[in-house]
Parts: structure tokens; sequence; C-alpha cells
């Protein structure tokens, strides 16, 4: 089980010197992820999607509000919620197994054990012959895979993704999602994924939640019901992309027209 | 081929300041007795060899620059990861350090005489003086520059403050703390030589000195090249070192 639980939560980040002014990030963002599920956040650039994520993984505080992992509130950072940063943010000292074998590492694993998971692991994301090698002999859709099998190695009951493809070209990036569908078919984990692509969200989720500009709240919730792989020349999908991409629209006009 | 070029550049680069030696006392510049021709210095490099007097200096400065470097680098690593990585060490430490700092290592020689005598102890304390500087400071400059998305990465995977010293903040300082050992490593050599030049009656600093007192010049120079040439090897030695550990860089 793992359901994840948003309960107003607001993010006022205070104004560090003078001439500045306190940022309202968030307002009363509310919504549950169901045990399993694959869901997508979208909104305007800079509404605070990343702050979301960042409050669920214990990396931010919120102002107010609480976050609910299986009903149990969540306070600081913590191996049941395992994140997908867009920078990879792979340790470059240590190879493709070293990265992969950190999180149980941490937990005191014995080596042995290590090795099997990151074993499963480094096959489960494809990677297998690259074991040894460093981050920097990768291309970033390999980066991002060993990213991926490292956040996994503790069997966290979410994962949460911050526009894990963000800085991948499109094709790499197609592909990349349909690994993610795939590694999340096999591991059944619960899925938060940031991106900013409603193209990417359409293929991806269960359902996506669109944020409004800031101070971000909750501005819709779409179900996806066509079945996976889905086909993106499809109607269903046009039409849905498009659907979200109006209401996306209206909120990126509000930004301007404050700005 | 470019490389066997660049080869050849640098062996006509020695061969060339040996030539512009040779022309200079040939023209007369400074008596032969003041600047001795580079023949007369191979002589005196030979015999110096050979009586076992230059091995028993270098070795003397060696243990010397080795021994303070350890001190230097002992503490300085130590003390940097601590001011890098926490406000309360950085505010208690900072001040006292940025006084200290300006001091020039020679500054400290007469002091260090009346504290440790003449010999070992003051100049392994000298060398200590000026490794320790260059170690701690970028020491604190690596830890300050760890990339904070690791430190984040690392902590969603549940790290304790210790685990992400250990297994983050240290290692990702490691080029910051190698670049200082190597400028420390050539900053303690210098020092060295002056401490032993003030106050040693060994070493190579003291040779030097020593002979230019009684005017064997060629002596001097031999001990100056000495001198020059274990700094070069010590640099790039650590060089090395810094290849190896830092086979993960781009």
């Amino acid at each position: 089980m793992a359901v994840i639980e948003l309960r107003e939560i607001s993010k006022v980040f205070s104004a560090t010197s003078r001439n500045e002014k306190d940022v309202e990030a968030l307002r009363r963002v509310s919504f549950t992820v169901k045990d399993g599920e694959f869901v997508c956040i979208v909104g305007p650039s800079g509404c605070g999607k990343t702050t979301i994520l960042r409050i669920i993984a214990g990396l931010e505080e919120s102002t107010s509000g609480s976050v609910l992992l299986d009903g149990t509130m969540v306070a600081g950072p913590g191996p049941d919620r395992g994140m997908v940063f867009q920078e990879y943010a792979l340790l470059p000292w240590r190879t493709v197994v070293g990265n992969v074998q950190l999180g149980p590492e941490i937990h005191g694993v014995d080596s042995e054990t290590r090795r099997k998971i990151a074993d499963y692991l480094v096959g489960l994301v494809g990677l297998h012959g690259f074991e040894n090698k460093y981050p920097r002999e990768l291309s970033g859709g390999m980066k991002q895979r060993v990213a991926i099998a490292r956040s996994l190695a503790n069997d966290p009951k979410v994962l949460l993704m911050d526009e894990p493809f963000g800085s991948l070209d499109a094709q790499t990036r197609t592909m990349m999602q349909d690994e993610v569908l795939g590694i999340w078919g096999k591991t059944k984990k619960t899925v938060i994924f940031v991106t900013h692509s409603v193209e990417e969200a359409v293929y991806l989720a269960d359902r996506i939640v669109l944020l409004t500009a800031r101070p971000a709240s909750v501005k819709e919730s779409y179900d996806m019901r066509t079945s996976r792989p889905r086909n993106r020349l499809h109607h269903e999908f046009v039409e849905m992309r498009s659907k979200i991409l109006t209401a996306l629209s209206e909120e990126v006009g509000r930004e301007n027209w404050r700005a | 081929m470019k490389a066997v070029t660049h080869r050849h550049l640098r062996i006509l680069s020695v061969v060339l300041a040996v030539l512009v030696w040779q022309v200079i006392g040939w023209l007369g510049v400074f008596p032969r007795h003041l600047l001795p021709w580079p023949t007369s210095v191979l002589t005196s490099l030979i015999s110096l060899s050979a009586s076992g007097e230059l091995a028993s200096h270098v070795l003397i400065s060696l243990t010397r620059v080795v021994a303070g470097f350890i001190i230097a680098a002992g503490i300085g690593i130590p003390l940097g990861i601590a001011i890098g990585w926490s406000k309360i060490a950085e505010s208690l430490a900072e001040p006292v350090l940025e006084i200290v700092r300006p001091i020039p290592p020679i500054a400290w020689i007469p002091i260090a005489m009346l504290w440790f005598g003449l010999g070992f102890k003051p100049a392994v304390f000298l060398i200590f003086i000026g490794a320790f500087f260059p170690i701690l400071l970028n020491t604190v400059a690596g830890v300050r520059g760890t990339s904070k998305v690791l430190v984040e990465a690392v902590r969603t995977l549940g790290a304790s403050d210790r685990d992400t010293l250990v297994k983050v903040v240290t290692p990702s300082s490691v080029p910051s703390i190698v670049a200082g050992l190597r400028i420390g490593v050539g900053v303690g050599w210098m020092c060295l030589v002056a401490a032993e030049m003030t106050g040693a009656g060994s070493g190579l600093g003291y040779m030097v000195i020593y002979y230019s007192g009684i005017l064997e010049t060629s002596n001097v120079m031999v001990g100056m090249l000495v001198i020059g040439a274990i700094g070069y090897a010590m640099s790039y030695a650590i060089e090395k070192v810094e290849d190896h550990l830092l086979r993960w860089r781009e």
C-alpha cells in the first residue's frame, strides 16, 4: 500500500533581503494519489510543481498543511520515497553499480545482498554490461536509467520524478517514457511525475493534476482512461492533449497578465 | 609524431638554458669563481654524490618536508572539512585563521628558533606553517563547492549527516584537496630551504648557505639545482596520484 495524500499544502518562501518580497508558491494544494497510480503534475513553468515534489520528498518544509504517506505524516526525507532529479545527481566518482548500491549501503545492507539488488536493477533498466562505467562515460538517457535504478534500490513505496527527461533529446525522451512505463508495470510503484510537457503527461499518466499559475493550487484533475501503449496520433489522445493545453494556456495567460 | 616533437622541444629547452649559461660564462659577466661553468657544476655534482654528502642532505631535507607536510595535511584536511561543513566551526576558527594567515612563513623563523631551537623541529614547524594554509583553504573551498543536488539525492536515499559527509562531501572535495596538497608541498619546500638556511646545520638549504660562505659556488649551484629538481619531482608525483584518484573526472 502506498497512498499519498496532500492536505492543504501551502508554501511561502520568505524574502531573504529587504528589497525582496515573500513569494507565495503554493496555496492549499490538496490531492490524493492512489496505490500504484501513475500521476503526472503539469502547470505553467515556475508555478511550483517541483516545490510540491520536494515537499513530498521531505527536502522542503511546507508552510502549512501536511503530506501523509499511508496515513502517516511525512517529516524529512526517507527511503520510503525515492526521488529522481532532472540533473541525474549521480555521484561521479562511483560507477553504475556503486551508485545503484548507495541506498542499501547507507542502510547497512550486506555487500552480497547489495550486489544482488544492484544486479537486478541494472538489468531492469537495461544497463547490463555497463556496471563498471563511470557516469561521465554514459549518455544522458543512461544516466537517468542509473538514477531510476538507484532510487528503486531502497524499494521505496513512492517514486517521485522531477522532470526526469527534461534535458534529454526528443528521441531519447520518447524511449525513456516507454522505459519508465515498463519499470512501473514491473514494480507496481506509486509514481508522481512532474513534467512541463502535456504530451508526456498524456502519454504516461493514469491521472493528470493541472496546477494554476502562482500561487499554485489544483485547477483540474484529468482521469486518463485510454489503455496503454497509447497512440500519440489517436484522436482521443489528441483531444485530451488539446483540452489540457487549452486549460494550461489560460493559466499561462494569467501569469503573463500579472507580470 | 607530435608527441615526439614536443619531447624534443622539452630537451631543447634544457640544452638551451645550459648553453646560455655557458655563453654568459664565456663572456665573463661574472668571474668564473662566482658563476661556475656548467662543466664545473657537473664535476661538483659527481664528487658531492660520490662522497655521500649530497645524499645525506637530501635525505634530511626530505624527512623534514615529509614530516611537516604530513602534520599540515593531518590537521588542515579535517579542520577544512569541519569549517566548510559546519557554520559553528567556521565562526569559531575563521577569525583567528584570517589573522594568522597573512603572516609570511619566513616571519615565523625567529620565533620558531626560540621555541624549537635549531635543526629538525623548527624546520618542520616552518613547513607546517607554509603548507597548512593552502591545504586548509582548498579543503574548505572543496567542501563548500559540493553540489547541492548530490547532497539532496543522498538525503532522499535516507542518508544521515554523517553518511552525507562521508559519502558525498568528502569525496567531492578530493579534487580541491589534492590541489591544496600540491600547492602546500611547493610552499613547504620553499619554507624548508629558508629554515635550513637560517637555523640548521644540515639539509640542502644549509648546504647552499655553507658553501656560499666559503665561496664554493659550484657546490652552491649543485644545491640549488637539486632543490629545484626535488620540488619538481614532488609536484609531479602528486599530479600522478591525482590522475589516479580522479580517474572518474571528465
